[in-house]
């Protein structure tokens, strides 16, 4: 009897054993007392002031890709404001073709991607502040885009339109 | 005195043993082959959200891109969970009165995240960092499978210890041009980059460090 006792003792042992997959540790999300609250005199990490980055080519790129994501299912890659979301049923934005918003500031679109205007959210949660920048600029290329003449196109590249 | 047993006996004796040293076997091969199937590990098995959240129509039907709601996957560890605003983006000005959307508008109402169901788990002595992923050419598709054809949203790999190991082996073959990381529907075709080439682009000079035990157990 006493012999049996070190085997069933190990066995009881055994029955504590996981494959660890699941280990305890701090969920960072647990709300331990709310919200934590902005001191006075700071801003939020994504609404730090950002300087407009000088225009390049990489920079449009960027600005391009970032504006298939996150602009295109309203304002459409034409920019025209017929894109798919509003196809089934969103109020149509703007386009950005017309006089009123060809003239805007870029600071313009930049503030409007971070705060937000009428029917659309804010787009600071989701798109960096150089990243707002970059879609600016290529709003800015769109534009031009759309009122482009023959005098745009260079000399080398105008023969493959004809 | 007459015999206990008829002949036939034997035969039954015989079964009998068979039978039992078959259980045994079976019962051992049932038992290390049960944690290996596909239906214990819930691949293919779309899990309930307290929303049906559709990738096949947001993703396939409307053409949103995986970004737009999984924001940080190229920065982040995580490839985040969209909060409440984001379904709010588009969902407070179309099917407002939906009443599958019920649990979303309580949600921004209330200021309490929906809780989602979790659909791949890693062990939590796994590192994963998706952000490292998607800047290697690794696409989506590789281990969450064609999740814009998922009316339900379900796992679609293994996710396995050998599921991982495969391709930290030998990544070149499963690594993408970067503009299709994100199109879950790419195939490597004649004009794709060789694997050879793609190693190259991305900077992987051989697998030999993929397989290092401290890249995913930390």
């Amino acid at each position: 009897m006493k012999g049996a006792l070190v085997p069933i003792a190990m066995l009881v042992c055994l029955t504590a054993c996981d494959d660890m997959s699941n280990q305890a540790k701090q969920r960072h999300y647990a709300p331990a007392v709310g919200p934590a609250a902005v001191p006075s005199n700071t801003v939020e990490y994504l609404d730090r002031p950002s300087q407009a980055p000088p225009v390049t080519l990489e920079l449009l790129e960027r600005g391009q890709e970032r504006f298939r994501i996150y602009c295109t299912p309203c304002h459409s890659e034409l920019g025209d404001g017929h894109g798919m979301v509003v196809q089934r049923g969103f109020p149509p934005p703007p386009s950005y073709h017309t006089e009123h918003l060809r003239q805007a500031p870029v600071q313009h679109f930049y503030d409007v991607m971070t705060q937000g205007y009428g029917a659309m959210y804010p787009f600071a949660d989701r798109v960096r502040p150089e990243d707002r920048w970059a879609i600016a600029a290529y709003i800015r290329a769109l534009q031009r885009s759309q009122n482009a003449t023959d005098g745009d196109i260079s000399a080398d590249r105008r023969g493959a339109l004809e | 005195m007459p015999a206990i047993f008829r002949p036939s006996a034997n035969l039954a004796a015989a079964v009998t043993l068979l039978a039992l040293a078959g259980l045994g076997v079976g019962g051992v091969a049932l038992w290390w082959l049960w944690p290996r199937t596909d239906y214990a590990r819930h691949v293919r098995w779309p899990v309930g959200q307290p929303v049906p959240f559709s990738h096949e129509h947001h993703v396939a039907g409307l053409g949103l891109d995986c970004r737009f709601c999984h924001n940080s996957v190229e920065v982040s560890a995580t490839a985040g969970l969209p909060p409440t605003t984001t379904c709010m983006t588009c969902h407070s000005q179309i099917w407002t009165n939906a009443a599958v959307l019920a649990p979303v508008r309580l949600s921004l109402a209330s200021d309490t995240p929906i809780a989602w169901n979790r659909i791949n788990d890693l062990p939590d002595y796994v590192y994963f960092n998706h952000g490292i992923h998607i800047a290697k050419g690794v696409g989506c598709a590789s281990c969450h499978g064609e999740v814009d054809r998922m009316a339900l949203t379900y796992k679609a790999s293994s996710l396995t210890m050998q599921f991982c190991l495969d391709c930290h082996r030998d990544p070149g073959p499963r690594l993408r041009p970067k503009d299709q990381i994100f199109n879950t529907q790419w195939q490597r075709t004649a004009d794709t980059a060789s694997p050879a080439a793609l190693m190259g682009e991305y900077h992987l000079r051989n697998g030999r460090r993929l397989t290092d035990c401290s890249i995913c157990h930390r």
